[in-house]
């Protein structure tokens, strides 16, 4: 199984580097919704506190876009239908899209990051620099995790579906609420966000933690039904 | 017709290294491939296919004619393990197609409007792709690609660039990469040249020769009953005629 999903997610990272989708279209879609977010919020004082929280959301929006794409590679010529006559265990697809998906999106993240410290002046405090550093890290990786295997399972789907373009927001941002909630929180305890401190940020990375693998094993499990008949 | 084991029931497996046969085989009854009786099965509330017999050996181009809405597509659908049988016996390679439906699929190739292909992908891509998840040797990918005629200076084109008969072969290739050894067919001349028909028809006859089993549902009764051993009438969705053999069930 282990050796399908990596056969699935290197067949996924080829084809974008080959299509440049992400690259050419999803990374300034994204830059440019952080610099919508500064424009319309045009004050640095509201920018310092909400700079996480807009941070996620732009990873959110990106998130869609990037999980109709990975869907679409499989729809276009129906390689996914091809996938199920073939007997491909349906959890070597979803862990392997899940980790394509996952790659690109912890590009897409380092890219946010990047962005939010040019345009919104967010820095790392420097009393405990590392330990914001490591809370960072972590959070991104728990976050993402759980973002991959939702946008996998309701990608998965949703690509059955007329309308599916539609359908994947409506399914999508609900359940990924979670993430949006506790990556923010502990982005701000990170960067220190109104006083916040490294130490208050473990408890929301616990409940990411909680998030992926329950997104994990239950995408894992319903991928199958999910795509088939 | 009847096969003097029944051919309802599963056995052990046999081993093969011809590619287009594949390796794995759950058949008392090493020749009969499909053998389904009384079949039905049901699409939403509707009943596609009610009552359908047919026995297909080894080595076989069977064609399904038909209108459209007869249940052809469906009756290839069914045999490829996508839709449940909701009455009657099936088996395909001696898996029971009731209660081994899952089993079925890695041993069959359903090739219907699409082809099942990564557009931005290449050629050699596609089929190692498809090799690889049921862990093909580089030699098999190589040797499924020449068979198809798809190796050499095309191997490394994009899919996205080939003429419909070259992505026909394409596809073919991956199902010999990945050992499918039932070919189902649905229209599969829709959308070709002369020169692609040509060329689609020696590869399946030279897949048949190699002991492929493949069912072509098709409208082009012309080209394709050119190409098949024998025809079966598939009507309304009720019966199926087998002309050469007088198994109906009407």
């Amino acid at each position: 199984m282990i050796t399908v999903a990596c056969l699935i997610a290197a067949k996924d990272l080829r084809v974008e580097r080959r299509s440049k989708i992400v690259t050419n279209q999803v990374l300034p879609f994204a830059g440019i919704t952080m610099v919508s977010f500064a424009f319309a919020l045009d004050k640095q004082n509201v920018l310092d506190t909400v700079a996480p929280g807009l941070v996620w959301l732009a990873t959110m929006f990106s998130l869609l876009v990037i999980v109709q794409r990975t869907f679409a590679i499989e729809t276009d010529d129906g390689a996914l239908d091809a996938m199920r006559v073939a007997g491909v265990d349906p959890r070597a697809i979803f862990v392997g899209k899940a980790m394509a998906l996952g790659f690109q999106l912890l590009v897409l993240e380092a890219m946010l990051f990047g962005a939010a410290v040019i345009f919104y002046g967010e820095s790392i405090p420097s009393n405990n620099a590392f330990g914001s550093v490591v809370l960072l890290v972590t959070t991104m990786l728990s976050a993402t995790c759980g973002l991959a295997a939702v946008g996998t399972l309701y990608g998965g789907l949703a690509a059955g579906f007329k309308g599916s373009e539609t359908l994947l927001p409506l399914l999508t941002l609900p359940a990924v609420a979670p993430v949006l909630i506790g990556a923010t929180k502990a982005v701000e305890s990170a960067v220190g966000t109104s006083g916040a401190v490294v130490s208050e940020g473990w408890q929301w990375v616990g409940l990411l933690t909680l998030f992926a693998v329950a997104a994990v094993v239950g995408g894992a499990l319903a991928f199958g039904p999910l795509i088939d008949d | 017709m009847n096969a003097s084991l029944n051919p309802f029931s599963s056995a052990s497996a046999t081993a093969n290294d011809d590619p287009f046969v594949g390796n794995t085989s759950n058949n008392t009854e090493p020749d009969l491939v499909i053998a389904l009786k009384d079949v039905v099965a049901v699409l939403g509330n509707f009943p596609a296919l009610a009552g359908v017999s047919i026995t297909v050996q080894r080595g076989e181009i069977v064609l399904l004619k038909g209108p459209n809405g007869a249940g052809k597509t469906t009756l290839l659908r069914l045999c490829a393990g996508l839709l449940p049988v909701e009455r009657g016996a099936a088996t395909i390679l001696g898996f029971d197609l009731v209660t081994q439906r899952q089993l079925v699929r890695p041993h069959v190739g359903l090739l219907g409007h699409q082809n099942g292909l990564y557009l931005d992908l290449s050629v050699r891509e596609n089929v190692e792709f498809w090799g690889r998840t049921v862990g093909a040797s580089a030699h098999e990918i190589a040797g499924a690609m020449s068979r198809m005629g798809v190796s050499g200076r095309l191997a490394d084109v994009g899919v996205r660039k080939l003429s419909a008969g070259q992505k026909r072969r394409t596809s073919l290739a991956c199902l010999v990469a990945r050992r499918a050894q039932v070919w189902l067919l649905d229209e599969p001349h829709a959308g070709l040249d002369a020169a692609g028909r040509d060329e689609l028809d020696a590869t399946l006859g030279q897949a048949a020769n190699s002991g492929a089993t493949i069912l072509v549902a098709s409208h082009e009764l012309e080209r394709a009953g050119g190409l098949a051993t024998r025809s079966v009438d598939v009507v309304a969705g009720q019966a199926i005629t087998d002309s050469n053999e007088s198994q109906g069930t009407e």
